[in-house]
């Protein structure tokens, strides 16, 4: 497969990195990468696969664009609100680059359903706002062998880390299991600062390429944290789990699990006033 | 001793069980928090009998659910 003059053009920031070149870029302009949550981590990661060529990206999403979603969430407009998420996102995408091929999954994800969406990707982005979500996803990847990178995201903090099959622990072997309803609070009720959102999502592409090319060192067996009231960056060693419920050569979790989805449903209007009005 | 918790060399008194370090660091969601000390989990149903040792690195680990 040969470049067109327009894909010198657009790749000739990436094909000039001696860890990418022309190689690097046919491997992303190869490559499939699934999105779960297209909104404050799946937007940027999103722009920046898309705009960086990756052949496919899927993304999925149940939810519509929402007034709230805005300061964050950049991939929508205050034209899309009320539109399926996942059509304004691939709307965007395919605007930065009409190359890209973008699969939409217009649904929540659930155990009956994700195996059957991640089958088909080399790399998956957990961009999703709740535990539930966030630990079938790990449960998922785990069981197909498919390697992903785990977010998450509050206040002024968020941390990432990537799993590989056979490179160290999964996000089970971290964090056991969901915590129990409104025990640890989402976004919704604690709020985020929208350029978090931002930081990670792109830290999240980064995986993505990083994977993808081969170029440097993935995020397995660390967890990499930012605390942007600190200006603290740190990349923590996490040990694998010899008795994982999930990835351990004697797994105890063999079924994919719905967990009662807690709530994302956080604050309502009046919260937000009275929070305002303090 | 000096024990480095999150990266950060500080002075403890001898003795201090992980239960205790949470309770003087004033750890968050302290139920759900996640410890490891020189790179290997400690299980939550042994904070209470971990004693920390001299040049021990303690880091804990939270749960992160936002993402929306
Ligand atoms: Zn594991």
């Amino acid at each position: 497969m040969a470049f067109t003059d327009e894909q010198l053009e657009r790749y000739s920031r990436h094909i000039i990195l001696k860890e990418v070149g022309v190689k690097g870029q046919k491997k992303l302009m190869a490559g499939k990468v699934l999105i779960i949550g297209a909104g404050g981590l799946g937007a940027p990661a999103a722009m920046y696969l898309a705009a960086a060529g990756v052949g496919t990206i899927g993304i999925a999403d149940a939810d519509v664009v929402d007034l709230s979603n805005l300061q964050r969430q950049v991939i929508h407009t205050t034209d899309d609100l009320g539109k399926p998420k996942v059509q304004s996102a691939a709307e965007t995408m395919k605007a930065i680059n009409p190359d890209v091929n973008v699969v939409t999954y217009e649904d929540f994800i659930a155990a009956n359903n994700i195996a059957d969406i991640i089958k088909d990707y080399d790399f998956v982005l957990d961009g999703t706002d709740n535990f539930p979500a966030k630990f079938l996803i790990n449960d998922a990847c785990v069981q197909a062998g498919i390697p992903f990178c785990h977010a998450g995201i509050i206040r002024f903090r968020g941390q990432l880390m990537t799993w590989v099959p056979g490179e160290g622990p999964c996000y089970r072997c971290v964090f056991k299991e969901p915590p129990p309803k409104d025990a640890v609070p989402t976004c919704k009720q604690a709020g985020v600062i929208g350029a978090m959102a931002g930081v990670i999502g792109c830290l999240q592409a980064m995986e993505a390429v990083k994977f993808l090319t081969g170029a440097g060192e993935l995020l397995t067996g660390k967890l990499l944290t930012y605390d942007a009231l600190t200006n603290t960056i740190r990349t923590v060693n996490i040990p694998e789990d010899p008795d994982c419920a999930v990835c351990s050569d004697h797994p105890t979790i063999t079924e994919l699990i719905d967990y009662e989805q807690a709530a994302c449903d956080g604050l309502s209007k009046d919260d937000v006033a009275e929070a305002a009005a303090e | 001793m000096t024990i480095t918790v999150a990266g950060n060399k500080k002075e403890y008194e001898e003795g201090l069980t992980v239960a205790e370090l949470i309770k003087v660091e004033d750890v968050e969601n302290p139920l759900y928090v996640t410890v490891t000390i020189n790179d290997d989990f400690i299980k939550s149903d042994t904070f209470e009998t971990t004693v920390l040792q001299e040049g021990d690195a303690v880091e804990f680990l939270y749960f992160m659910g936002g993402g929306c």
